[in-house]
Parts: C-alpha cells; sequence; structure tokens
C-alpha cells in the first residue's frame, strides 16, 4: 500500500472538500427592488451550529415582526471555518451586493471578514463577536457590536468572584482570540491569586488531563469560558471527576442551547450574562413567549442578540436610507430601539455600554435554565474604548 | 508536578488511547481487508452516539442504548456497504474518498433532519459514576476506567477473533490474496460485508461511550476520524497490532503534551505566554510524531512493506 498516496489523499480530501460544503441556505424576507440587502455569514453545521442558528432565528424574527418588506436577508454557512467565512463574504460584497453584513459567531472568523469588509466601504453589524482587536485602535466607523466586547462578560466573572469570597481561581479556554479575551477580562477585575492557568485546543472534547490539574492545584475555585460543545464535554467530564469547587463562568457555556444536554451537572452555577429571559422589561417578555412560539424552544442569549441586531438595523432604516451611508451610521449610532436588555446605548467605540448581570442555573420543571441573582457590572464600558480614535 | 497527578494523567492517555484504537481498529481493519478508505467511518461513531442517546432518553437504561449504539451503527455499516461501498472497492482512492465524503454529508444532514441542530443528553449510568481511589491515593473517574477496560476487552476479542477463529482466517486470507480465497470457494461478498459491519459497530461503540462524557452532536465524528488516521498511519495500516500501539501512543503522547509543555516552558518564560506557546505546541505534537514515525518506519510501526 502507498502510504503517501493514502495520507495525501485522506488530509487533502476533509481539507478541500469540507470548502465543498459551503452549502447555501438561503433564507428570504420578501424583498421588492432590493431597498436593503443584508448578508448573514453564521454556523450552521458542525460543532457550533446551535449558536448560529439561534443568531439566525432571532434576527429572522425581529425582521418578520417589523412587517418591513424592504429588507432582504441571505444567509450562509462558514462551518467556523475562516477560509470559509472569507469566500463568502467575497461572495456576498461582489456578486450578491449586499449592503449590510453580519451574523459571525466567531472572532477568529470576524477578524477574518471584518477588516475587508468595512474597507471595502460595507457596514458590519456584529451580534455576537467582539474581539478586542476591533473595538480599540482598530475601530472603524461601519462597524458596530451588538452584543459586547469579548472581556465584558469574563470582567463581570472575575468581579462576581471577588465578591464571592473567592480567591485561588483555576482558570482555562480555548487559545484562539476570544478565549485570550476571556482570559485576560477576567484577571483584569479578579484581585485574588491564580491556582493554574490553561488554555485548551479550540474544539478539543476531553478534558481528563486539565480536570487532573485542576485537582492537583488546591485551587477553591474554578473559571472557565468553553462555548458550545466543549463546555458541554467540560461540564459532564467536571461533575464526574468528583470535584466539588464552585464554578463560575460567562453566559456561553450555560446558555439555553446546550443546558439540557448537560443536564444536572450544570445546576447552581453561577454565569455573567448581559441577558436573561427574566429581565423585566416589555420588549423582553415579547421576545421570549414570540421565540417560543415561532420556534418550540427557549431563546439564547445567541437568539437575543440576533434579535437585537436586527432590531438596530430596523430602526436606522426608519431613520434615513442605506444608500446615504453617512445617515444611516448616524443613525446606527443612535440605537434607538427597544432592547430586550432594557436600557442599551453604544461608547465611542460602537460597542454596548450595559448592565451585566450575574444569573444562576436552576431547573423549571423539566427545563433546566437561568435567572438572575444580581447585578454583576452596571452600564459597564469595556476599557479598549479610550484607543478608538471614533 | 507530584507523581500521583502523572499517573492520572498516564491513565487519562491510555483512555484516550483506547478510545481512539476502537475507532481505528474498525478503519485499518476495513482498509486492511477491502483497501478502500472509508471517510464516513466518523459518521458510523455519530450513527452509535445518537443511538445511544435516543435509547438512553428513551428507555432509561445505559446497557441497551450500548447495544443500540452497536446495533444501529452495524446497521447502517452493512447498509451503506450494500449499496455504495461494494461499488468501491475496484476503484481507485480517490474515488472512494469522493463517495464516503458524500456519505459524510448525507449522515450528517440526516441526522439533523432526525435529531435537530442542538446536541442531545446522555449521561453515564448511575452505576458507573463517581470516582475510585486506586492504589497510592490516585482518585479517577470509574466511568473512565470501565472505557479503559472495555477497550483492552475489545482488543484481546479481536486479536482472539482474526488469530483464533475461522472468520479471522478468511480475513487475515482476503488481506493476503483476495482472488485466491474467491477461487478457493469463500463467499468474498459477505466477508466484506461483515467486516464493515463489524468495522461500524466499534465506531458505533466508541461513539456511544465518548458520547456519555462529551457532546453528542452532529459532525463529532470528524475530529475523531482525523486523529483515527493519524493512529493508523502511525501503527502501519492494516495491523490491529498496529491500531492498539498506535492509538496509546497517540493518547499518552497527546494528554502527556497538553499537561508537560507548558510546565516545561513555564520554567523559562512568563506563565501566560508559557501556556499560549506550550498549549500551541501541545495540539501539534501527535503530528510531529507521526512524522518522526514515518521518517524511520515508512511503512508505520507494524506496517508491511
Amino acid at each position: 500500500m502507498d502510504l503517501k498516496h493514502i495520507v495525501k489523499l485522506g488530509c487533502g480530501a476533509l481539507g478541500t472538500a469540507a470548502a465543498a460544503l459551503a452549502l447555501s441556505t438561503a433564507a428570504m424576507a420578501d424583498g421588492h427592488g432590493g431597498k436593503v440587502k443584508i448578508g448573514m455569514i453564521t454556523t450552521l453545521t458542525g460543532g457550533g451550529a446551535g449558536l448560529g442558528i439561534d443568531i439566525r432565528d432571532g434576527f429572522m424574527l425581529a425582521v418578520d415582526q417589523s412587517g418591513n418588506d424592504n429588507i432582504e436577508v441571505v444567509v450562509e454557512d462558514d462551518q467556523r471555518k475562516p477560509e470559509i467565512a472569507v469566500q463568502l463574504s467575497d461572495k456576498m460584497i461582489q456578486s450578491e451586493k449586499v449592503d449590510i453584513l453580519t451574523g459571525i459567531v466567531w472572532s477568529n472568523l470576524a477578524l477574518a471578514v471584518v477588516p475587508a469588509a468595512t474597507a471595502q466601504g460595507k457596514i458590519y453589524i456584529s451580534p455576537n463577536a467582539g474581539p478586542t482587536q476591533l473595538a480599540g485602535k482598530g475601530c472603524h466607523a461601519n462597524y458596530f457590536n451588538v452584543a459586547w466586547q469579548n472581556d465584558n462578560l469574563h470582567e463581570a466573572a472575575g468581579a462576581y468572584t471577588n465578591s464571592a469570597g473567592l480567591s485561588n481561581t483555576f482558570i482555562l479556554a480555548p487559545n484562539y482570540p476570544a478565549g485570550q479575551d476571556a482570559l485576560k477580562g477576567f484577571k483584569r477585575m479578579y484581585e485574588g491569586e491564580l491556582a493554574g492557568e490553561v488554555y485548551t485546543k479550540l474544539g478539543q472534547t476531553d478534558y481528563a488531563a486539565e480536570i487532573a490539574q485542576i485537582r492537583a492545584s488546591g485551587a477553591d475555585s474554578v473559571f472557565f469560558f468553553l462555548p458550545g460543545g466543549m463546555g458541554i464535554s467540560f461540564l459532564k467530564q467536571y461533575a464526574g471527576s468528583g470535584i466539588d469547587l464552585p464554578v463560575v463562568g460567562p453566559a456561553f457555556s450555560f446558555d439555553q442551547g446546550i443546558l439540557q444536554a448537560v443536564g444536572e451537572a450544570a445546576l447552581g452555577v453561577k454565569n455573567t450574562s448581559q441577558w436573561s429571559k427574566d429581565i423585566d422589561n416589555v420588549t423582553n417578555a415579547a421576545f421570549v413567549e414570540s421565540f417560543e412560539a415561532a420556534y418550540g424552544r427557549l431563546p439564547s442569549l445567541y437568539a437575543s442578540q440576533g434579535f437585537d441586531a436586527a432590531n438596530l438595523i430596523i430602526s436606522a432604516l426608519g431613520k434615513a436610507d442605506v444608500a446615504d451611508q453617512e445617515a444611516f451610521l448616524a443613525a446606527l449610532r443612535e440605537a434607538d430601539f427597544a432592547s430586550v436588555r432594557g436600557d442599551f446605548r453604544f461608547g465611542n467605540n460602537q460597542h454596548p455600554i450595559q448592565d451585566i448581570y450575574v444569573r444562576e442555573v436552576i431547573q423549571e420543571g423539566d427545563v433546566f435554565t437561568n435567572k438572575i441573582v444580581s447585578t454583576g457590572l452596571s452600564a459597564h464600558q469595556d476599557i479598549y474604548a479610550a484607543e478608538c480614535a471614533l | 508536578m507530584s507523581t500521583i497527578l502523572l499517573i492520572e494523567q498516564l491513565l487519562n492517555g491510555l483512555q484516550f488511547g483506547v478510545m481512539l484504537f476502537l475507532m481505528a481498529a474498525g478503519l485499518t481493519l476495513i482498509f486492511g481487508v477491502m483497501g478502500l478508505i472509508n471517510l464516513a467511518h466518523g459518521s458510523l461513531y455519530m450513527v452509535g452516539a445518537f443511538a445511544a442517546a435516543g435509547v438512553a432518553g428513551w428507555t432509561g437504561s445505559f446497557a441497551l442504548a450500548l447495544v443500540a449504539s452497536l446495533a444501529a451503527a452495524a446497521m447502517f455499516g452493512a447498509l451503506i456497504e450494500l449499496t455504495v461501498i461494494r461499488r468501491l472497492y475496484k476503484r481507485d482512492h480517490l474515488d472512494q474518498v469522493l463517495a464516503t465524503f458524500a456519505l459524510i454529508l448525507i449522515f450528517s444532514e440526516g441526522t439533523r433532519w432526525t435529531f435537530g441542530s442542538f446536541p442531545l443528553f446522555l449521561n453515564i449510568p448511575d452505576m458507573l459514576s463517581g470516582t475510585v481511589m486506586l492504589p497510592g491515593g490516585i482518585e479517577y473517574s470509574l466511568y473512565r476506567l470501565t472505557i479503559i477496560g472495555i477497550g483492552l476487552a475489545v482488543a484481546a476479542g479481536l486479536f482472539l477473533l482474526i488469530s483464533k477463529t475461522r472468520v479471522g482466517m478468511r480475513i487475515r486470507a482476503g488481506e493476503n490474496d483476495r482472488e485466491m480465497i474467491s477461487a478457493l470457494g469463500v463467499d468474498i461478498s459477505v466477508l466484506y460485508t461483515l467486516v464493515f459491519a463489524l468495522g461500524a459497530a466499534l465506531a458505533g461503540l466508541s461513539g456511544a461511550l465518548v458520547g456519555a462524557i462529551q457532546s453528542v452532536e452532529v459532525g463529532m465524528g470528524e475530529p475523531v476520524l482525523i486523529l483515527a488516521f493519524v493512529v493508523i498511519v502511525i501503527g502501519g495500516i492494516g495491523s490491529i497490532k498496529g491500531a492498539l500501539a498506535g492509538a496509546i501512543l497517540v493518547g499518552v503522547t497527546d494528554t502527556m503534551g497538553r499537561t508537560l509543555l507548558p510546565v516545561i516552558f513555564g520554567s523559562f518564560m512568563d506563565p501566560s505566554a508559557a501556556t499560549s506557546v506550550g498549549s500551541a505546541l501541545a495540539s501539534m505534537l501527535i503530528y510531529i510524531l507521526m512524522a518522526g514515525v514515518l521518517v524511520f518506519k515508512p511503512t508505520g510501526l507494524f506496517g508491511q512493506a
């Protein structure tokens, strides 16, 4: 058997054939003459699919509810691969001629797409990824983040850890831009000692080695940022390890989409979020109810971010024509829409200034979900805003 | 770094290796006997995990879930062998890769249609949850210990099957000379279906065992498939013994690398930078291992030239 041939074939096939997977799943609102065309690049297949699907569903729900049939949305799947995200954004800008891009879940993909898109004069509204690089010196008039700067929820987790009297925490996150932002953000607010600091591989599913290190480290608590399936794996394995230290994390590992798969292992865990289904305002109550009615499941924070992103765009469309970009950007900056989070405004770097809550995982009947226990940080702004020239 | 932690990490590496072996055994068997590159092997792993999660959710029994994972993966394995794979034996490897890649897409979308896009819940049974105290004061997960046991038992079973039974003799004969064995009156197509279903069942079992401690989701098979290919290339393609040696080598190297490299870099670097550089290098380690093995043994550890 010719080994080299086989290895080459195997690797080549897995790599390039994956590119062929870029099936387009176009979802469209009624578009008459295309007053505004929005290109959504998000993760709809593979490991992180639940996140992208929630963003898309939240976004489309807001578009449907607006009854505005001048909005056309083109949705494409990036499979969590930067090279595919770049191909899709080129296609959307050059052949689809979209006015606005949105949808990317992952920071490494956002960093591959956003600078090129804004340089070509397109507007990018981020419903999730908020890497440091785009919030500080790299901020851009055409780039808005409706969710958070990456550090924010982790900063709140650091602040919560202090207030809970924990002072020897073991921290871990995947080795990619948002993971590095996570640990930086946590350490910025956290005042205690670190029992250990570990970067894992993005997409890693087995955490036995890390859990053994936690056990040996003598920590009094664990902070982790492992979004999507990684968090499910970690929590199940952690619960089975016999370690009984309190766990703190950002909402990403405890969102509605994955809590059911984690089960009881997550009960009682404190996590920080800018959104929760029990935030008390009219918009949020209507959002939770209509999302559940439309899709038959509870919304996650990703869905809430998709919903807010669409409503931000819709509010700006009511004030200015997207063809008049100056006016349209000014309308976006006003952020004159009813957010599911209640108060919402942009800072100078066009990232949110908002409250971040501490939530606890609870069980309601058969369903695992979160409830707010306190406000972690009030009217919080990211520290990179000062470096932004806008 | 204490000795206890080191031993615990060795056990973790062994467990990871044994899990990889269940995947790699089927892959290498199918390649050795039929000369087929089966990229859809990862999909059979996923089928096993979903079947287990489905049955566990429905009946609440983990034992039944394991049986279901074996049955479902073997059934789907036999099904695709009869409908698709059978037509590929005489084609070249590129055709096989294309066709089995198409199967990955079909399985992934089919699973998404049936079960939805969100991860499923599959937990370890109460009987196997918690930890046991091993001699020397090592606290270790009972379930992981069980996985090691099951994996080693499967390895022993496969060894007996191949070296001591009539079916095993035919499998070995099929590996050596396909035409001669069919000339001797053995129904080679039944043998192929059997081997394929056996390989599929092992992948399904591995998916179910791992699904209980990881997340059961669409696309879970592909990352493992890549590792399984690395394992069989290191072990020597077609060799079960090689698959076992390669799997344990890869499992231990990966786990120890993840633990030790950041510590080693930490001795002369700033801690944050050390974890970041160390973990980046750790993720490359098994590929470096593969390249190293191929330099000295181009056919793998137990491969025949």
